[in-house]
């Protein structure tokens, strides 16, 4: 690979790293709290995996010459972190968490579903093994909007209030790199907009099946910024949390 | 408010004397019994309950409080008020103690061959 | 993760069997002599049903309620592979509240009543889950020895006469063996570990004796009451025999690592083959399972807190056609 393939796929994994870890520490912080006693134990698991997956991905970075993964993780400041603001957002009510959740695994499976076809074999490899995973969680994902979105007037509205507030922040995901063209030509990735395209089509039909209406075309403002580092004030306090006991003694094994 | 060692839990805001009325009947949602296979051509198996508010979430809370440890290869939920089962009290109905010729012990074959044998001299 | 039922030695003894059927108790109790189990819709006396429920109730309470002094470091385990495993861990506290509220509602109590029960202070549970988890190393601390008492009571009562308890038990004990392995994996990680990290752990288990030696509570007082529990196999073994038997698997492993415990009389006589100790304070304990303890008003508004945050969920998707029967087995 060329230095500037080999910089837009270190890029690119960063993204998809850092958004994993912070979405799987997000929903991590339901667990024990969560609606019911079942669907704790189910939220917990799809939290899991997320970080599993954030490791993986961390573990291929590693090889591309980047920090080992616990240092990568826990001992980098919230400034150089290349998540989406998306999924560093506080986890409100259920309402939001179950938003979020489905927005962001709907975009996770299809980007996924793209990279197993990469011609960057490590993540192509990554892909195919966490399939099963993420067909969990975008099925979990469907059900519980399609069932609470039509439950009664409250959870409706609940839910629609949850998508209008995620709306903005979701297409944030989307947000280009410089390192695009170069994606694409080399075959590592499809890119963003593809990546977007078929994320709408692929969410329509079930917040149809909700009756939940998507923001008029004309009031969407993607709010970008995550991938470039630039952070809601959510994510430091998140980050130096996450790595308070790690930073006790960086260098000792925990 | 409560200052918790757990930051989750400082963040959520939570009244130490806080009060909520009584959880209603039914708060919990009815149960659904959960059948798990463990390997292809194994017989699914009774593993325990989930609470669900409707079959398609069963199987959803199935999969991860009784296959979360990769134990399983299908589940298979049923609603507990659709399952009509036998008495325990009952448990006399089963009795088969008498009823030997049901079973391969029951014919016992080989008595009758040596006898036979040793009488024609075979 | 739990230790022992707390049964109330002011309980009228006498009184346990009035009104019942003699010819049917002899059978109940000829069916648990002959080491049958118990299913639910058989017949039971009174008592044997009132014991489990306030058995496996406390027993699950004690499972959701665990999840927090752990859960206190969920978002702060130093590394994936702990994040990992931590969040499994509290995962597994919640799976075992939610089998063990299955298994007492074979008995006719509502996991909705058992719940109102917990969050108004009706009902107790483990008292080592009103002690807060100060650092990462409590944390670890907990799943190693409270997990390696919470096995020794399980294990024991996995042996008992009720078959949905034993059955959940058996499930609950095999993941157990992940939580003590993790626990000991921490501790020894940390006391094999830098000097700040040895230090933390051996001022967590100085702040966590005391509760770990009240976890198998007072000595069980020799009443009728006992007799007949464990005669009916509600009661597998004794409190003081329970940390006998923790005391002689694990002491030796805490001085392995060569950390000091804050008792200067605890050792294993070696005529008796008995550890000696300090009897525990137990009128601390009688204050903190009475509401005392230093965490119970967090926990329990915590809990509060969830549950109501959690209503309108459940409410929405209620069925109107759905129907309440006790689960089955």
């Amino acid at each position: 690979m060329s230095d500037k393939t080999v910089a837009a796929t270190i890029d690119l994994l960063y993204k998809i790293a850092d958004d994993l870890l912070i979405i799987g520490h997000r929903n991590s912080e339901w667990t024990g709290l969560g609606p019911i006693l079942e669907e704790d134990i189910s939220f917990s698991s799809m939290a899991q995996d997320k970080i599993g997956q954030s490791q993986g991905v961390f573990t291929i970075l590693h090889q591309l010459g980047e920090p080992e993964m616990d240092t990568n993780a826990f001992h980098r400041s919230a400034e150089s972190f290349h998540n989406a603001q998306f999924v560093e957002l506080p986890n409100g009510e259920y309402d939001f968490s179950l938003m979020r959740h489905f927005l962001y695994d709907h975009a996770d499976q299809i980007r996924f579903e793209m990279l197993a076809n990469s011609s960057f074999e490590p993540i192509a490899k990554l892909a195919r093994k966490i399939k099963g995973e993420i067909k969990y969680h975008v099925y979990h994902a469907n059900v519980w909007v399609v069932k609470l979105s039509t439950a009664n007037k409250e959870s409706h509205e609940r839910m629609q209030t949850a998508l209008n507030i995620c709306w903005n922040y979701a297409l944030g995901m989307f947000e280009e790199s410089n390192y695009e063209k170069t994606l694409i030509n080399e075959e590592i990735f499809v890119g963003e907009n593809e990546l977007k395209k078929k994320w709408l089509e692929n969410i329509t039909p079930f917040l149809e099946k909700a009756s939940l209406k998507i923001p008029s075309e004309s009031t969407w403002k993607p709010v970008y910024g995550g991938r470039n580092c630039n952070h809601t004030e959510h994510l430091k306090p998140l980050v130096l949390e996450m790595s308070e006991v790690f930073n006790i003694d960086p260098d000792a094994e925990w | 408010m409560i200052q918790s060692l757990d930051p989750r839990i400082t963040r959520a805001e939570i009244e130490e004397n806080n009060s909520i009325s009584p959880l209603k009947d039914l708060d919990q949602w009815e149960t659904y019994e959960v059948f798990h296979q463990k390997k292809r051509g194994d017989q699914h198996m009774h593993v325990g309950i989930v609470h669900a508010p409707n079959a398609e979430m069963a199987l959803l809370f199935a999969k991860e409080q009784y296959g979360r440890r990769g134990v399983s290869v299908n589940i298979w939920v049923v609603c507990t008020r659709d399952v009509f089962t036998s008495d325990y009290d009952d448990t006399d109905m089963f009795d088969v103690s008498e009823k030997q010729y049901r079973e391969a012990g029951g014919y016992k074959v080989m008595e009758k061959i040596n006898k036979y044998k040793k009488a024609n001299k075979i | 993760m739990y230790g022992n039922a707390y049964i109330d030695p002011n309980d009228k003894a006498n009184s346990i069997l009035a009104g019942e059927d003699p010819q049917k108790l002899e059978e109940f109790e000829n069916r648990i002599a002959r080491g049958e189990k118990i299913e639910p819709k058989d017949w039971m006396p009174k008592e044997y049903r009132r014991q489990l429920i306030r058995m496996i109730e406390q027993h699950a309470h004690s499972e959701i309620i665990g999840a927090l002094p752990e859960g206190t470091w969920i978002t702060r385990a130093p590394g994936f592979r702990r994040k990992l495993a931590l969040m499994a861990k509290v995962q597994d506290e919640v799976g075992h509240a939610q089998l063990l509220y299955s298994a007492a509602e074979t008995l006719g109590k509502s996991r909705e009543a058992m719940i109102n029960d917990l969050i108004t202070g009706k009902s107790k549970y483990s008292n080592v889950f009103n002690y807060p988890a100060f650092t990462w190393a409590d944390a670890c601390i907990i799943a190693w020895l409270i997990d390696a008492g919470a096995i020794i009571n399980q294990v024991a009562n996995a042996k008992g006469s009720y078959g949905p308890y034993c059955r959940a038990l058996d499930r609950i004990c095999t993941e157990e063996s992940f939580h003590l392995k993790y626990g000991h994996d921490n501790v020894v990680t940390l006391a094999t570990g830098s000097e700040i990290q040895r230090e933390m752990v051996q001022a967590a288990l100085i702040r966590w004796w005391p509760p770990i030696m009240h976890f198998f509570g007072p000595s069980d007082k020799i009443s009728q009451h006992t007799e007949i529990l464990m005669k009916w196999k509600v009661k597998m073994a004794s409190n003081d025999d329970m940390r006998q038997q923790f005391l002689d698997m694990y002491v030796p492993k805490i001085w392995d690592l060569g950390l000091t415990l804050p008792d200067p009389l605890l050792k294993k006589n070696p005529e008796t083959k008995k550890w000696e100790y300090t009897e525990p304070d137990w009128e601390e304990f009688k204050r903190v399972i009475n509401g005392g303890g230093p965490c119970n008003a967090e926990r329990l508004a915590v809990r509060r807190h969830a549950e109501e945050n959690g209503r309108w969920v459940r409410e929405a998707l209620n069925n109107v056609g759905s129907k309440y029967v006790v689960p089955l087995a």
